[in-house]
């Protein structure tokens, strides 16, 4: 007889319990946070609320629309050869926005290089994104005009950096807060858990919000981890909420109370943004090889902007006005991206030697006017010629 | 008194005193190097006189010391990281190399990296494995690094200070078997630019350039010469990434003869840099090929071995003796 077993017969049956239990779908799953279901449905959660007014609820509306509409026409133009490659963030707008908009100004942020919709919120002009995607630069924009850093394309590194910059928060005294993104893949990297640890370890003021979009290029979770992500964070000292990544307001309240912890000076949060990468890794994959088709459709009933929209209409919280005058905004923005990009010119080949270092090099300067020589060479033989 | 006589380890440890009293923003991070003051006591005592929070032990992870000085640096400290041993860099050779290096130049210049990571480096101390390697080359070799190192005190402390003002990264190689050699320092005049070589030698037949380690051996080697009645003039290079070429094709225009010697191996190290550049811009100066002495192409070996890997004096006046025989 097992000690279960043993258990059961002492004690009191209750069967009927024990059945709704079982009919309850996914009853072994971790359980979500959400506050606003697939159905559009507002639900309560006893742990995290909010209270939006209706201004609020249209503006998360809002930017998960134009993050989507922007996102698409970057794909479109990769398709047309301007850019050379583009990282969707289609599906996660939900968890970029809600996150994204739980900041502060002071706040900082450490994104991957798919954090379109955090920029968004930052107020990073989506066009400044495009300039690594389409070869002019590494990047470029100044990461302390908007406190969003430079996107970061090696996996997981810049959860180490958003640790010490916590790390140098808390030293200051300040009472902001740091927030590292990354995903289910980065989750298996050595920095990510070097990053937890020192967090940890000094209980710096930072987030780390891990967009779980199931796969890794053409890698499932289950590649990664044995338990659900979130429970990562108690091996190190300190808690870690799966929230549902496609719910804007759940987003928003988990992670502004993971925030408010580390203002406290309470230290790190793991939060899991349990959500789906629509699209493909980059364009320059090929999801069909790797993942079934219904698996997408299942998600597709999860939509991050259409359950919000249902929400906002069934309680009459936006008019049709309000639709309509996004669809023209997002077209506006569409047109405007396009043209910043066709315009971007070439950086003058001259321009490779700058920036490698912030104190000059000599061994730099002697290749720059070689290359200058060189490159002068043919307007030489130009003029010969005439 | 601003002249004083001491070690290259107290040398440094006066200097990063100093760095922390001078600017608030500097930091020390690193394994044991709190209360310990670091496994060969190059931070000794700083912990104590300016606290946990600036000179900070940290966890046993070498990725996340460089990291999360990277972020410190984004912050606006200025962080100086200690390596506990060269053969322990590999793990952060991924945040140095991808991160660390590129940061500047991935902002079009808008951020900079002052951050200073210190190795004590190279052989002849009789370790175990991965306490003994000179991997200066795997560093000089990424752009966005600067890479040096002292060959005696009152360069120890000095290039220090000018490590830990830099506004780009530097890998700062320190030669831990020559921590206790003493030296006199004036800590009231700087010698000269960081990335400036110094010829610590004058001769007229035959140049030798090296860092760090190997500055000692090459003196001793330029001395014995003399007494054949061969002059041999030194350059102590002091800096790997720039490499202060114009001062070696000045002395080899003079000399016509150089020999480069290194303990990290010759195969793709700074001395085939250091030839083939020589070549280049002083070609019909050479009376002969420019040699090289260091490390083979084999892993660092058993520490009974290792005075059959690292050139030593014959080793250096062998190929003293092979340059002017052309």
């Amino acid at each position: 007889m097992t000690v279960e077993s043993t258990a059961a017969a002492r004690k009191p049956r209750r069967a009927s319990k024990r059945t709704s239990a079982a009919k309850t779908p996914q009853s072994s799953e971790p359980q979500l946070v959400q506050l606003l279901t697939p159905e559009g449905e507002r639900v309560e959660h006893p742990d995290y609320s909010i209270d939006l007014s209706a201004d609020e609820l249209r503006g998360l509306y809002r930017d998960m629309v134009l993050t989507r509409r922007f996102d698409a026409e970057a794909t479109a133009l990769q398709r047309q050869g301007e850019l050379g490659l583009w990282a969707s963030l289609l599906g996660q707008e939900a968890a970029q926005i809600g996150s994204g908009r739980a900041l502060r100004d002071d706040d900082y942020v450490f994104p991957t290089y798919r954090e379109h919709g955090v920029a968004w919120c930052r107020g990073v002009d989506p066009t400044n994104l495009l300039g690594m995607f389409r070869g002019v630069n590494h990047g470029g924009w100044d990461p302390t005009t908007n406190n969003f850093h430079l996107y970061t394309i090696v996996i997981g590194s810049q959860t180490l950096h958003a640790t010490g910059y916590a790390m140098g928060v808390a030293k200051d005294g300040a009472d902001s807060a740091v927030v590292a993104y990354f995903g289910d893949g980065a989750s298996s990297q050595g920095d990510v858990a070097e990053a937890f640890t020192f967090s940890a370890v000094y209980n710096a003021p930072v987030v780390f919000f891990c967009q779980n979009n199931q796969w890794a290029i053409s890698e499932p979770t289950e590649r990664q981890t044995r338990v659900p992500l979130y429970q990562r964070a108690q091996g190190y000292g300190f808690p870690g909420v799966r929230v549902d990544g496609n719910d804007v307001l759940a987003c928003l309240a988990v992670t502004r109370s993971a925030l408010e912890r580390a203002r406290r000076g309470e230290g790190p949060t793991l939060v899991e943004a349990f959500t789906y990468r629509m699209g493909a890794h980059t364009t320059s994959d090929d999801p069909t090889k790797y993942r079934a088709d219904d698996e997408r459709a299942a998600w597709e009933a999860k939509d991050p902007i259409l359950r919000l929209r249902t929400y906002l209409e069934k309680e009459k919280l936006a008019d049709e006005a309000f639709f309509t005058e996004l669809e023209t905004e997002s077209e506006t923005l569409g047109k405007r991206v396009r043209e910043v990009v066709r315009a971007m010119p070439d950086p003058e080949p001259i321009s490779l030697f700058e920036h490698g270092y912030a104190d000059g090099n000599s061994l730099v300067d002697e290749e720059r006017a070689q290359f200058a020589a060189y490159q002068a060479s043919f307007a030489d033989s130009a003029e010969e010629g005439k | 008194m601003a002249v004083e006589k001491m070690s290259i380890a107290k040398a440094l440890n006066e200097s990063l005193r100093l760095a922390l009293e001078t600017d608030p923003k500097v930091l020390i991070m690193g394994e044991d190097v709190g209360k310990l003051g670091g496994v060969f006591r190059i931070t000794d005592g700083l912990q104590k006189d300016f606290g946990e929070d600036r000179v900070i032990d940290t966890p046993l992870a070498e990725s996340g010391i460089v990291g999360t000085a990277i972020g410190l640096a984004l912050r606006g400290y200025r962080p100086i990281v200690e390596i506990q041993f060269d053969g322990f860099v590999f793990p952060a050779y991924d945040q140095i190399v991808t991160q660390l290096a590129k940061m500047h130049a991935r902002a079009l210049g808008k951020i900079k990296l002052p951050v200073v990571v210190r190795i004590p480096y190279g052989g002849g101390i009789g370790a175990v494995e991965h306490h003994s390697e000179s991997p200066e080359a795997l560093f000089a070799h990424v752009a966005g690094l600067k890479v040096v190192s002292p060959s005696n005190a009152s360069d120890a402390y000095w290039m220090m200070q000018q490590a830990v003002q830099s506004d780009d990264p530097i890998i700062f190689f320190e030669p831990k078997r020559r921590y206790w050699d003493k030296g006199e320092v004036d800590t009231e005049s700087i010698p000269g630019p960081l990335h400036k070589a110094v010829r610590v030698r004058e001769g007229s037949d035959l140049t030798l350039v090296a860092y760090g380690p190997m500055v000692k051996v090459c003196l001793e080697a330029a001395a014995a010469a003399q007494e054949e009645g061969k002059s041999v003039e030194v350059l102590d290079l002091r800096s790997m990434s720039p490499i202060d070429f114009d001062a070696i094709q000045t002395s080899v225009e003079k000399t016509g003869r150089l020999v480069v010697v290194h303990e990290a191996p010759v195969f793709y190290g700074s001395g085939a840099e250091i030839a083939a550049r020589i070549t280049e811009r002083s070609f019909y100066h050479l009376e002969a090929p420019v040699l090289r002495v260091g490390g083979y192409h084999v892993p660092y070996p058993p520490a009974r071995l290792e005075d059959e890997y690292l050139p030593g004096l014959d080793r250096v006046l062998d190929a003293v003796d092979r340059s002017l025989a052309y």
